[in-house]
């Protein structure tokens, strides 16, 4: 099969990567660009372990293909912490225990924040709600919603603060 | 100096009883874990399995050649292959024989038939719908009891004519074990004098531990040093080793075991697979290192289902519901080979827990295993072996008990507990408890709850035709296997080991036996170091799963890790601490008897001025010990615990039930769990969320069904039943502390508690819905339709 070059913004940085039309955006990460916190629980969308920010969205790169991503800005969860500093949400799951094995780790993060632009004031259902396409078995969620809570009082303290 | 500032110093040390956040979590949170398939070495090669569409069938042949013919595809290996190395079939620790890749048949669908070894994962996928499999159909065996019809087909040709697979006398080709405990006469005795006896069919059925990272491994073989080194998911790297030098003679110096991160366990990742043996072989073969890793369709279908045991429970008792015997039995389905996890010597687990919390003075207990043709395992989902089968049984038959007789479900219990004076307790079927105290308890979460106002909400709501239940659990596990007179993994005993550390500075390094798959290792045995030798737990590392440089243990499952290695850790501390005390009295010039300790240091009794910090020793431990000391401050500990621990707690859960949808929403689920000394507060919380969303789980939707052919049906994250942020329900924790007399600081293990009494707190509370419609049981998982259908034949959608 002939490669097809596909260029998009990764955390900031550009990348030029061959690919094969079948090549999945997980694989490409994962194998080719060294990027492996982005993990894969299902390769069919159910699962949430592989989701990464494309163009201001949360998707599941399991189910897209590397050459969709041509000219696009990706966000994993390498790409959260900015200038050495945890991201608020990070630093939240890290307070409230939001993680045991840690491998649905970074689509969790990842999805919760993109969701906390979309929602920064969020109440529980709605976090239930934005959030269930992300399986955990280890946590029991609730620790999750404690800590995504917990990183919107942050980010909106933050905000008032630099506001001032 | 006062009580306050030795207080004070011994919060800094954040040691038991702290809940420090996690050591281990920076990592995650960056994407910086290391999960096998991270792993990525030079010139990695990918291996895909060719898998059986039939539950049996025998194999007519097998083609390579158009595989082998495609581009970037390195090799095929077929049990033909394995066969000169003897590596065809391999033992189970249940002490059979299973298929690494098929020899001549097939005996479940999904059985592993061949490796396609290639470039990269899409050309195995590629080569493996190249291999060319004929097969001649053979008719399937899925239901376990027509497992043992005289004219049953015959799953195990390969044992034909031998009467025993490894547990004892069978008396059925597909028969593999009787095992019985307890006084079957003295116990059917009672049964036939009882005033009241009362008798269910309860099944737990077939489900799967499915931890979000699905199993495998990256084998690399090293033909000039002669090294086989194998990143693995696995929950017991150490047994991994062994097993890999009995099987292919590389001595067990030249194997290296590593279980990097790993993603979530629950008993998926305690067995050898099939998929780790046969890349181990083709990087060998190929001398070049081989990733397997397998997908979810094949972790669902293959490795390590769990339970699928039919049981009948009967229970005798007098009119005022005092229990006087129990009999239980089950007939348990362990697929095609019998690849049960389990100490070696229990073929059924420690099922003999089944007496409960509850004090029965007589009890008979039989279980049967057979095999079938789906696939093998039996593991214990997130609990000790076969506890959650034996809880499960007697926690819904006391509630049969109590409708029976027309008792209050809490107050039945409160007359059978064991009572906190009968402590230490044999029970009728061979257990020593260790320490308990229920009622307390029990009264704690009745009054949290408000037990009577839920009674009359519940009277009322019955009156007006709507559906509310109450269900509870009282249960007691075991856990923390074990010791090696009882346990042992093909003949190794089952202790735990930690090897300290302490650096000249005062850091120090703790090593397992065990491997964390989320239990929180690195924050919590640096907890016990902590406040053991008086060095902050921040200054503590702790590494596992490298079995190079990890003393030998027997790794992490059947909650054992803090009964066995966590006592392990608190020995091997006060070891170093004795010989710390020599050297300050050596530096103080006094005898070690004239020294008391205080927190984390040395004084001179009587005069707190003359200390020695643990820092200070630690460097004096390099340079200026006493005359024929051995210098450095370093031992290792291998514990074989005196007996198990006995955890125990106390759930409630209500219920609301739509009776026109069938449709259940849990308004509540309030545990309280007892696990004895408490290390780490927040770690405790977070594993009896998880447990008890995993109970939520298996009790509401999973199950691994089979339609007549054997063909599984559903077998991925679309049909398999994984609780979201919507349907999971909120948790509330509460506690008691209890501590075990006999483990060094009283810690009994507390992840499993919450699965294993979730399971029958759910169900009780579903059937407690209709405990006034006389119904008495209803078989798990109780989905929405499954409650709909309860609710249609009792007429209640009208
Ligand atoms: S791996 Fe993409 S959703 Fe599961
Ligand atoms: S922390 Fe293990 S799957 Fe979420």
């Amino acid at each position: 099969m002939s490669k097809i070059q596909v260029s998009f913004k990764l955390n900031g940085k550009d990348v030029d990567v061959l690919v094969e039309p079948r090549d999945l955006l997980i694989h490409v990460l994962r194998e080719q660009l060294q990027s492996t916190g982005s993990h894969i629980g299902c390769e069919t969308s159910h699962c949430g372990a592989c989701t990464v920010d494309i163009d201001g969205e949360s998707i599941k790169s399991c189910t897209v293909l590397a050459v969709q991503a041509q000219g696009a800005e990706l966000i994993t969860v390498e790409g959260l912490a900015q200038n050495g500093e945890l991201h608020p949400l990070q630093q939240a799951f890290m307070d409230e225990h939001g993680l045991q094995c840690g491998f649905c780790t970074p689509g969790m993060l990842v999805r919760g924040y993109r969701f906390l632009q979309e929602n920064p004031d969020p109440s529980e259902d709605e976090i239930r709600y934005a959030m269930a396409g992300n399986l955990c078995r280890c946590t029991g969620y609730q620790n999750i919603i404690k800590s995504i809570q917990k990183a919107a009082v942050d980010m909106k303290t933050a905000n008032a603060t630099s506001a001032e | 100096m006062g009580k306050s500032e030795s207080l004070k110093r011994q919060d800094e040390l954040k040691g038991i009883g702290c809940a420090r956040k996690r050591k281990e979590d920076p990592r995650f949170i960056q994407g910086k874990g290391l999960y096998v398939d991270d792993v990525k070495l030079p010139g990695m090669l990918a291996g895909a399995i060719v898998r059986s569409p039939y539950a049996h069938a025998r194999i007519t042949s097998i083609n390579k050649e158009k595989a082998l013919a495609m581009p970037g595809v390195h090799a095929v290996i077929t049990a033909e292959d394995l066969k000169p190395l003897g590596l065809h079939w391999m033992p189970t620790l249940a002490g059979d024989s299973q298929a690494v890749l098929a020899d001549e048949k097939v005996c479940f669908q999904e059985q592993e038939v061949a490796m396609v070894i290639a470039d990269d994962r899409y050309i195995a996928a590629d080569g493996v719908e190249l291999v060319e499999v004929e097969y001649e159909m053979l008719t399937p065996v899925v239901n376990p009891q027509q497992a043992m019809d005289e004219d049953a087909p015959i799953i195990r040709e390969d044992l034909v004519g031998k009467d025993e697979a490894g547990q004892g006398k069978r008396k059925h080709n597909n028969h593999i074990f009787t095992w019985e405990v307890g006084d079957k006469e003295a116990t059917d005795r009672v049964f036939s004098d009882a005033e009241v006896t009362v008798r269910e069919e309860i099944l737990n059925p077939r489900v799967h531990p499915s931890p979000l990272e699905t199993c495998g491994c990256v084998a690399s073989f090293d033909k000039v040093k002669g090294e086989m080194t194998v990143y693995i998911t696995s929950q017991a790297p150490h047994v991994v080793r062994t097993v890999v030098t009995l099987l292919s003679n590389i001595p067990e110096n030249k194997v290296r075991v590593i279980s990097p991160d790993i993603g979530g366990g629950f008993g998926n990742k305690v067995g050898i697979y099939p998929g780790y043996v046969v890349s181990m072989v083709a990087s060998i073969v190929l001398g070049v290192p081989v990733k397997w890793i397998e997908n979810r369709i094949e972790n669902l279908s293959t490795t390590a289902f769990a339970r699928d045991y039919h049981g009948i429970g009967e229970l005798a008792a007098d009119s005022q519901g005092r229990i006087k015997a129990l009999r239980f039995s089950a007939l348990a389905d362990h697929g095609a080979f019998n690849s049960h996890a389990q100490p070696t010597k229990w073929p059924a687990g420690f099922f003999n827990i089944c007496t409960g919390s509850y004090d029965i003075p007589v009890a008979y207990a039989r279980v049967d295993g057979v095999y079938t043709n789906k696939a093998p395992g039996g593991v214990a989902y997130r609990c000790s072996f076969r506890v959650t089968e034996a809880v499960y049984l007697i926690e819904r038959m006391i509630d049969v008990l109590a409708q029976k007789l027309n008792i209050d479900k809490a107050e039945i219990r409160r007359r059978n507990f064991i009572r906190e004076d009968q402590f230490p307790y044999q029970s009728a079927l061979g257990w020593e408890f260790d320490s308990g105290n229920y009622l307390p308890a029990l009264e704690k979460v009745l009054e949290a709850c408000d037990y009577e106002g839920l009674r009359r909400e519940q009277a009322e709501k019955r009156a007006n035709g709507e559906l509310m239940g109450i269900g509870l659990a009282t249960f007691t596990e075991i856990v923390g296997a074990g010791p090696s007179k009882n346990c042992d993994i093909l003949g190794v005993g089952m202790f735990d080991s930690c090897e300290i550390r302490v650096h000249p500075t005062g850091s120090a390094i703790a090593r397992m036996g065990t491997i964390t798959q989320g239990q929180g290792h690195a924050t919590t045995y640096a907890q016990i170091v902590a406040t053991e030798l008086g060095l902050p737990s921040e200054e503590i590392e702790v590494e596992e799963g490298d079995t190079d440089t990890a003393p030998y243990g027997l790794g992490t499952y059947g909650s054992r890790s803090t009964p066995v290695a966590g006592a392990a850790t608190a020995l091997a501390a006060r070891s170093i601490r004795a010989k710390a005390q020599k050297i300050a009295a050596h530096l103080l010039e006094v005898s070690p008897d004239d020294l008391e300790w205080d927190v984390d240091r040395f004084q001179v009794k009587g005069n707190p001025e003359a200390v020695k910090t643990m820092k200070e020793i630690a460097w004096a431990a390099y340079n200026d010990v006493p005359e024929g000391m051995e210098m450095g401050l370093e031992t290792v500990n291998y514990y074989d615990p005196p007996n198990f621990t006995f955890p125990f707690g106390i759930y409630l859960c209500v219920v609301d039930i739509d009776r026109k949808t069938g449709v259940t929403s849990i308004r509540r689920f309030y545990a309280l769990d007892d696990c004895g000394t408490r290390i780490n507060p927040m770690i405790i919380d977070g594993q009896i969320h998880g447990g008890l969303n995993e109970a939520f789980a298996v009790a509401m939707g999973q199950l691994i069904s089979f339609d007549e052919q054997g063909n599984l049906q559903g077998n991925t994250f679309m049909d398999y039943f994984i609780p979201t942020f919507m349907e999971t329900p909120h948790w509330e924790t509460d506690y008691t502390v209890t501590p075990s007399p006999h483990h060094p600081i009283g810690a009994k293990g507390v992840a499993e508690s919450p699965h294993v009494g979730g399971i029958p707190c759910f169900s009780n509370a579903i059937i407690d819905a209709f405990a006034h419609k006389g119904i008495t049981h209803i078989d798990m998982p109780h989905t929405a339709y499954n409650v709909w259908k309860t609710i249609h034949s009792l007429g209640l959608d009208k």
